[in-house]
């Protein structure tokens, strides 16, 4: 078969793919790429839920979910194989996807994209994120009013500024009701290692720590870890790690993206869409503070109330100087803040904080 | 420093007795003559499906015995490849590795996130009240303590049983083991399954005793670390509980490190269990003879 053959034969399937595309359901398709497992209790289930919420709040839209895509080039074909099948709005669900969904974007104009954290944009593809130092500031604020040795432990996976952005504002929380709390970091150095986090959250309670955070895709196991041992924890990205810690549950942070999804997918049926860069906090209703768990004092509850309104109103700030980093540099002068939009360049730990950030 | 001494020991016991299944099945494998480079993925399967029983029965044990059997299997398909397909058995070990890390996600897919009690903690009486050592060594699962005597025990029957030394010989000359009248593919199935065994324990641990959840490729490439241990272990059972000691050792120095505080890279202090093993292998080199079995890696392909 001569080549020129080939070449029209794949034209005419292509464009077969493409009419079928055209004339499919009228009603919206889209298609979600998760990195992990939409059920791990952490990241990709808080993308999975507000994909969930979404559907429910607009029975007409379709929904292709693939899970455990790797970033690269498999991400690539999903998002491409989802547009084949008609999906005209696709969320890229994972930090590492920017670069695929930026490439497919490119090829097709007329499709949707939304990327959560993306530092780049094209006029079909929207970023989205919601900043957390306020909310990790306020699980401090009752981590610090309910641990009784004053030492708190934070398992995270790598020493990259938003994590660190996150402990600093933990440790400055729990500072700022009780001074004496000191909090160790332990970085793992790997996001799906579950023995190495279990090792770690050992590591940090034989050392005394009696509450233990967690910045990795899952909170499960570490989670588990603390309540196994008696310990407190505080939870990340999905509300369903509160079960593993019935009793030493203290609260977390949740990504809650139902009504922005809903926004979205809106969005994209009225052909009102355009590019955005959202960054979102406590104010915005994708980002939510867990419910409190028995063991945190109702002072600590006032108090973390009392402050999370001072931060809607812009009364109060997760960093505000005079801050110093854990080897005595001065990083943040008196009367001034570290800016919530260049946390990209916070690449040190506060005072307070006992870990290396490098 | 008591409290130091006591956290390094229990998390080293903790991260090594998965290693040191892993590592006594590669070497049940390699003394019987075969490479098995899928133990990751024999590993998985354990896990997954020591998870699956666990969440359904509720029983510790039951799911004990179903990881340990579901790893014997699934060697079993890997034994059959090298064995009577005669397939090479690096490849087949590595499409093995990546097949169990597609199956154990697929079959796992609808457990991420799910509870389950895990591992009972049986404390031993008496000697986990002696300071220091006892909460380090004595206040662990069933499986931990089950793994330094079942070291000993693959010791004492490669050494000294009827079993254990024809397997050997297998490893060595299998050409010879049939002229004494054994079969020698009979053995090497036989002793892959019970490495598959010892595989699905590997596994079962971490998801039971260890980690307590199931995610995909749990394991993180320790069924590969195993492999070099059993090298490190010069291919004998009771070196490699040093090995795997002293690996999961390694790991839980770098973590207690940094609980402690010490001022040292996080990055710098990930890389000390693999630059603690180079160091361990260059100072063993060359006052031992090389223990490799002499026909690792060949199948019998009959006598001509």
């Amino acid at each position: 078969m001569s080549r020129s053959l080939v070449a029209i034969l794949s034209t005419l399937a292509l464009i077969a793919v493409a009419a079928t595309g055209e004339t499919a359901d009228p009603k919206l398709k889209v298609g979600v790429v998760h990195l992990g497992s939409v059920n791990d209790g952490g990241y990709n289930q808080a993308h999975a839920d507000g994909i969930a919420v979404m559907k429910k709040n607009l029975p007409e839209v379709e929904v292709i979910q693939v899970e455990n895509v790797a970033e690269g080039a498999d991400a690539e074909r999903v998002m491409e194989n989802m547009i084949r099948q008609g999906a005209r709005l696709i969320f890229a669900a994972s930090f590492g996807y920017l670069e695929p969904a930026l490439r497919v974007a490119q090829k097709y104009p007329e499709v949707k994209f939304v990327h959560p954290g993306g530092y780049k944009r094209l006029p079909n593809l929207t970023t989205y994120w919601a900043s957390t130092p306020e909310a990790f500031y306020l699980m401090g604020m009752a981590a610090g009013k309910t641990t009784k040795t004053n030492k708190i432990g934070y398992v995270v996976a790598l020493p990259i500024s938003f994590f660190l952005a996150n402990v600093n504002a933990f440790e400055l929380g729990a500072r700022a009701v009780n001074p004496r709390v000191e909090t160790r970091v332990v970085f793992t150095g790997t996001f799906l290692d579950r023995g190495k986090e279990a090792t770690a959250a050992n590591a940090l309670l034989d050392q005394g720590v009696d509450v233990l955070g967690v910045i990795v895709d899952s909170p499960i196991t570490v989670v588990q870890a603390a309540e196994k041992r008696s310990a407190y924890a505080v939870g990340f990205h999905s509300l369903a790690a509160q079960k593993f810690a019935p009793k030493g549950w203290i609260t977390g942070v949740a990504f809650t993206w139902g009504n922005l999804y809903t926004r979205f997918a809106r969005q994209v049926l009225d052909g009102t869409f355009k590019s955005e860069n959202i960054l979102g906090s406590l104010k915005d209703d994708f980002l939510t503070l867990a419910p409190f768990g028995p063991a945190v004092p109702a002072e600590a509850v006032s108090l973390v109330n009392t402050r999370k309104d001072e931060f809607a109103a812009g009364k109060a700030h997760p960093f505000q100087g005079p801050l110093r980093d854990n080897t005595g540099v001065e990083r943040v002068k008196a009367g001034e803040t570290f800016p919530l939009t260049d946390l990209a360049k916070m690449n040190w730990l506060v005072e307070g904080v006992i870990g290396q950030p490098r | 420093m008591a409290a130091l001494v006591r956290s390094l020991l229990s998390g080293a016991v903790l991260s090594g007795a998965p290693l040191l299944y892993a590592t006594l099945s590669e070497l049940i494998s390699q003394r019987a003559g075969i490479v098995n480079l899928g133990l990751e993925g024999v590993m998985l399967v354990g896990a997954v499906s020591g998870f699956v029983a666990a969440s359904h029965t509720g029983s510790a044990v039951v799911a004990v015995v179903v990881a340990a059997l579901a790893g014997g299997v699934f060697n079993l398909l890997f034994a059959y490849l090298v064995l009577a397909r005669r397939a090479n058995q690096l490849a087949t070990g590595l499409a093995l590795m990546f097949g169990g890390v597609g199956l154990s996600a697929l079959i796992g897919v609808r457990y991420v996130g799910s509870q389950i009690a895990g591992l009972p903690e049986l404390r031993v009486p008496i000697l986990a009240g002696i300071p220091v050592l006892g909460p380090a060594l004595f206040a662990h699962d069933a499986l931990v303590y089950a793994v330094v005597p079942l070291a000993v025990l693959i010791w004492w029957v490669l050494r000294s049983t009827r079993w254990g030394l024809t397997v050997r010989a297998v490893g060595e000359n299998p050409v010879a083991a049939f002229a004494a009248g054994r079969d020698p593919h009979v053995l090497q199935y036989q002793a892959l399954f019970v490495a598959g065994l010892l595989g699905g324990l590997a596994g079962a641990h971490l998801s039971l005793g260890v980690a307590r959840t199931w995610s995909e490729w749990m394991t993180a490439g320790r069924g590969f670390i195993a492999v070099a241990l059993v090298i490190f272990a010069r291919w004998h059972p009771l070196r490699a509980v040093g090995g795997a000691l002293l690996f999961g050792g390694a790991i839980s120095l770098q973590l207690s490190m940094q609980a402690r505080g010490v001022p040292i890279s996080p990055f710098l202090l990930d890389m000390l269990p693999y630059l603690l093993s180079l160091a361990v292998l260059a100072v063993g080199r060359g006052r031992h003879r090389h223990a490799a079995p002499g026909s690792l890696g060949r199948v019998f392909q009959g006598t001509p």
